[in-house]
């Protein structure tokens, strides 16, 4: 019982729970396909936040990451015959080598120039994307192969939202062994104090580039479920409005918390969708919302929330 | 064996030498003391030793191996630990993961084993927890382990510090200050715990301001003024020499005197 009331294995069953029951509640084919966005952006959430929220590194250019992953997906079956399980996987080695290469100079920098520099990495990556029509069909996007598992097509929500669930699982399980281990303490640890995380051991450019790496690889698969279940991709997966979208469900949900994050994907996510009754208004009511969120829960949704039933409890 | 020698060691900041031709040795198994009044160079040495700066000339020798520009991390491998004057504790973290990150060296950094949560890592962090537990015990602070460190009083974040610094497992513990700030009752908590800690055979190196606890303590005692040596010898030898109490003792007495008639 005890293990129950603890946030890890407590919370990787109310979320198997929740990934198990949503079935029987959501009407129609359309609450389906906002679900599966849901679970995608969460999955880059959840690797996003152990670099911003856990180890105190800011990246402005994860949705690069993301559109390189789509890509890999889309491009290396349709040009190069190779298939689309292979072509996924070839995407996340090669998203991971890469952001050893520009993690390697740019961890260096710390706060605002991170961010500035991360931010360059984005925009470079979207516009090798959008340049590259030959290859990737320039801004216009382009179709994808679907998704074949032992001879098996995959298509429709149902599969679709076993498979992205599925991934949302068994990423926010990584995640969650990852912080409660060694290199999850020296991350939280040079979050707080790089000197003192030196001086007792912690290497801290490895470990900056080791979650960074993880990160991207998190963002790329994410990417390759995104560009298999739509059928159809444009550069703008990659874009910089992607990757703020991406950072603010990190902070909305609660950084250094991976469940928050969680429900800051699903916040950010679903809402939109539910905010087109504002019609014209829709935007403006997400920002008013945003912002009043972050005055009144300044540690995210769901970190502030579970403080104030504690407060109440004692 | 010498455990540690300074040779000829120099920094400068912008002109202004901070440490200036220094040569020392610290010999295993000392409660080696370095005072000297606010500027003197203290934490600056310490900083040159535990690799934060490097020396503009000089060397540094730990244990007869060249120490000079090897990073600090590479340097806590080596069996060097220190804790800070302004406290460099991981807020964020409860006393127990705080004393756990001191482990870091001890446990297997496999990142693929901690990402699956392979059996042998839930056992390591088991080990790890538990030596913590037994160090938090250690420098008094058993009751606060599963307290956020951020909530937790100054003194006992002094003595936080410190369980940190030998989860290491040093073979040489710097201490800057440990006693700052610290009321009478901690500051000979303080003093109880240097001296177990030398007693278990890590040699202790201490920068305070504390005249009692320092000259009570140390084997040895180098005093540094304008980052240069001014004396060296046993607390009775120091206490002694007239260069000492002109410069440091003397010039601080006759502050606190002036103080005193108001």
């Amino acid at each position: 019982m005890a293990a129950l009331r603890q946030p890890r294995t407590g919370g990787l069953l109310v979320l198997a729970a929740i990934i198990a029951v949503l079935p029987f509640l959501l009407p129609n084919a359309y609450y389906f396909d906002v679900v599966i966005l849901v679970g995608i952006n969460a999955l880059v959430v959840v690797g996003l936040n152990l670099l911003i929220g856990y180890a105190g590194q800011i990246s402005l250019g994860h949705a690069g990451f993301f559109g390189l992953g789509a890509y890999a997906s889309a491009v290396l079956p349709a040009r190069f015959d190779i298939p689309p399980l292979a072509a996924l996987v070839l995407g996340a080695i090669g998203v991971g080598l890469l952001a050893v290469v520009i993690g390697r100079p740019i961890l260096r920098l710390k706060g605002h120039y991170l961010a500035v520099a991360t931010l360059g990495m984005g925009l470079l990556i979207f516009m090798l994307l959008s340049n590259e029509q030959d290859l990737t069909g320039g801004p216009d996007g382009m179709a994808v192969q679907r998704l074949t598992i032992l001879g098996y097509k995959l298509h429709g929500v149902h599969t679709w939202y076993w498979i992205v669930g599925g991934a949302l699982l068994t990423g926010t399980w990584l995640a969650l062994n990852l912080i409660d281990s060694p290199t999850g303490r020296a991350l939280r640890a040079l979050h707080d104090s790089e000197i003192a995380a030196q001086v007792n051991g912690v290497d801290v450019v490895r470990h900056k580039l080791t979650v960074f790496v993880i990160s991207a690889v998190f963002a790329s698969l994410a990417g390759s479920l995104s560009a298999h279940y739509s059928g159809f991709i444009t550069p703008n997966s990659a874009g910089f409005l992607h990757s703020i979208e991406l950072v603010t469900m990190v902070v909305l949900g609660g950084m250094g918390s991976t469940f928050g994050g969680i429900v800051g994907a699903a916040v950010l996510t679903a809402l939109p969708q539910f905010l087109t009754v504002f019609h014209e208004y829709e935007h403006a009511a997400l920002g008013l919302i945003m912002m009043v969120c972050m005055i009144y829960l300044r540690d995210g949704l769901l970190p502030s929330l579970r403080q104030r039933l504690h407060w109440r409890r004692s | 064996m010498t455990l540690l020698r300074v040779e000829e060691m120099s920094i400068e900041f912008g002109g202004v030498h901070a440490i200036e031709d220094l040569s020392f040795v610290i010999e295993p198994g000392a409660i080696h003391s370095i005072i000297g009044p606010n500027g003197a160079g203290k934490t600056t040495l310490f900083n040159l030793i535990t690799g934060l700066y490097r020396a503009s000339r000089g060397r540094i020798m730990f244990e007869d191996r060249d120490i000079g520009g090897q990073p600090p991390h590479r340097l806590a491998r080596l069996g060097l630990s220190r804790t800070f004057q302004n406290l460099q504790i991981f807020f964020r973290m409860t006393a127990i993961e705080n004393v756990m990150v001191g482990r870091h060296l001890h446990e297997s950094r496999n990142v693929l084993a901690h990402l699956l949560r392979l059996p042998a890592v839930v056992r390591q962090n088991q080990r790890t927890s538990a030596k913590a537990r037994e160090l938090l015990d250690f420098v008094g602070l058993a009751d606060d382990a599963d307290v956020a460190a951020g909530a937790m009083p100054y003194g006992a974040l002094k003595r936080l510090e410190i369980a940190r610094a030998l989860a290491v497992e040093p073979k040489m513990l710097l201490l800057d200050e440990p006693a700052a700030g610290c009321n009478p009752v901690e500051t000979q908590e303080i003093d109880h715990l240097i001296q177990q800690i030398a007693k278990t055979g890590v040699t202790v190196v201490l920068v305070e301001h504390d005249m009692r606890l320092v000259m009570n303590v140390s084997t040895h005692i180098l005093v540094l003024d304008a980052g240069r040596k001014l004396a060296e010898g046993s607390a009775a030898e120091v206490r002694a020499n007239p260069a000492v109490i002109a410069a440091y003792l003397g010039a601080q007495g006759q502050r606190e005197l002036a103080r005193a008639q108001g």
